[in-house]
């Protein structure tokens, strides 16, 4: 197996890069089923982290993996499952989407996510499950007192996932078997 | 731990340098290898409170996971590769083509996946309204590309060379010309952004994000060669990088 490329901060720059329009929309808002996926990115003070971006990667509402093109130019009807969001200054990201389904026959679902930030010297992957996940592999293998970090919970708008990168209520990141 | 930006701006160069430096001496008398960046790289001042603390979870891929995002040709126009054409006039400073593959870890191209660039232009500013380096926009250089790999996984942009630019983390810091990357692959868990550098740079020594890889052949994976052969006469220099992603987690079967 190769060595691979070591990764490296996103740094403050990537605003007018990475960024484009609709790209925290994975459906249109207002359309039927459309759901918030939305929180906040905090530091190890408890401060929002203004600069930082979310990706997130899901199947839709019946468990299915779009195998579709068109994230970066949406046309409104294709479901592509990727998005990405910026925080605010007030460290909020905000995605318009759909409740994932499951994957296989009794999985829990989850929203994938992957966090960038200036001052993040690496992607972080986590995962966001809906709430009451159930039964869970992952979840499970999660000392108990952790695993809220990777749990959706519910607002009026759909839910909400809160991003600790260090400290109190610090949100478990993962590390995939092949890194 | 905690260096407020008051602190930031008082440290000197040397003392960044004497803490890369007992870092550096540390990693070489633990005798291990690090293929990875460390998270926890406090000369990098912002990383302080923005690493995690405890370690990372393991985690067997699962569902989404083992997929990434399809980009196709409705995604990227090919004209986005060329950073130079996107303005009425030529862009100032030095012509040049990098390219190189993208590949898994298990030496496979990455074929047809995403790629995008951003980076300074020739006079070390981005085109970003935080950037205050007082060196002059150029009105013929936005500085951001995108590009899909072909069928062997090979990617490629016409760009200018960055310049290097001052930055706060502490006084006079400067960081080596670079052009960020981000990267897919064929699994989710293979997302990877980073920089791209330029061999020979004098401000690797001093560069806190570029040290925050401690091997120094790990580090030297981000630093791209000049190849003549890339080189086009009358027109531009030349830059080879590959890129290696880890490893896959589903077969190629799976991707029929």
């Amino acid at each position: 197996m190769s060595t691979p490329t070591p990764g490296q901060t996103v740094g403050p720059f990537f605003g007018y890069a990475l960024p484009y329009d609709g790209d925290s929309e994975l459906v249109p808002p207002g359309s039927p089923g459309a759901v918030r996926l939305s929180g906040l990115v905090l530091d190890g003070a408890g401060q929002p982290v203004p600069d930082a971006l979310l990706e997130l990667w899901q199947p839709d509402a019946d468990g299915v993996v779009s195998r579709e093109t068109g994230s970066l130019r949406r046309d409104g009807f294709t479901f592509t499952g990727w998005g990405r969001a910026a925080t605010d200054h007030a460290g909020r990201y905000s995605f318009t989407t759909v409740a994932p389904g499951p994957t296989a026959s009794g999985a829990a679902p989850f929203f994938a996510l992957t966090i960038f930030a200036r001052g993040l010297l690496d992607k972080l992957h986590t995962r966001a499950y809906l709430p009451d996940p159930g039964a869970d592999r992952l979840l499970e293998s999660v000392p108990a007192e952790r695993r809220d970090t990777l749990v959706a919970r519910p607002d009026r708008h759909g839910f909400v996932f809160d991003v600790r990168l260090q400290g109190e209520g610090e949100t478990v990141f993962l590390r995939h078997a092949r890194d | 731990m905690t260096a407020t930006s008051s602190d930031t701006a008082a440290t000197t160069q040397a003392e960044v340098s004497a803490e890369i430096a007992a870092l550096s001496r540390a990693y070489d008398d633990a005798g291990t290898t690090e293929e990875r960046v460390r998270l926890d790289y406090p000369p990098y001042r912002s990383s302080i409170l923005r690493h995690p603390t405890k370690d990372p979870h393991h985690a067997d891929p699962e569902g989404i996971e083992l997929w990434s995002p399809a980009f196709g040709h409705t995604d990227v126009d090919p004209l986005e590769a060329d950073l130079t054409i996107q303005h009425a006039g030529e862009p100032v400073g030095e012509r040049m083509v990098v390219t190189g593959r993208v590949l898994d870890g298990d030496g496979r191209p990455v074929r047809h996946q995403l790629v995008e660039v951003w980076q300074a232009n020739a006079g070390g500013r981005y085109l970003h309204k935080r950037d205050q380096h007082p060196a002059a926009i150029d009105p013929n250089f936005t500085g951001v590309g995108r590009c899909l790999t072909d069928g062997d996984g090979v990617y490629r942009f016409t760009t200018i060379k960055p310049g290097p630019y001052p930055w706060k983390n502490h006084r006079n810091a400067w960081r080596p010309a670079h052009i960020h990357f981000s990267v897919f692959g064929s699994d989710f868990t293979q997302r990877l952004v980073t920089q791209m550098y330029f061999p020979g740079d004098p401000l690797f020594a001093l560069d806190p994000i570029y040290q925050a890889i401690v091997d120094p052949r790990a580090r030297e994976r981000l630093v791209a060669s000049y190849d003549h052969d890339v080189t086009q006469p009358e027109w531009s220099t030349g830059y080879r990088w590959d890129i290696v992603l880890t490893g896959a987690h589903r077969t190629p079967m799976e991707d029929a």
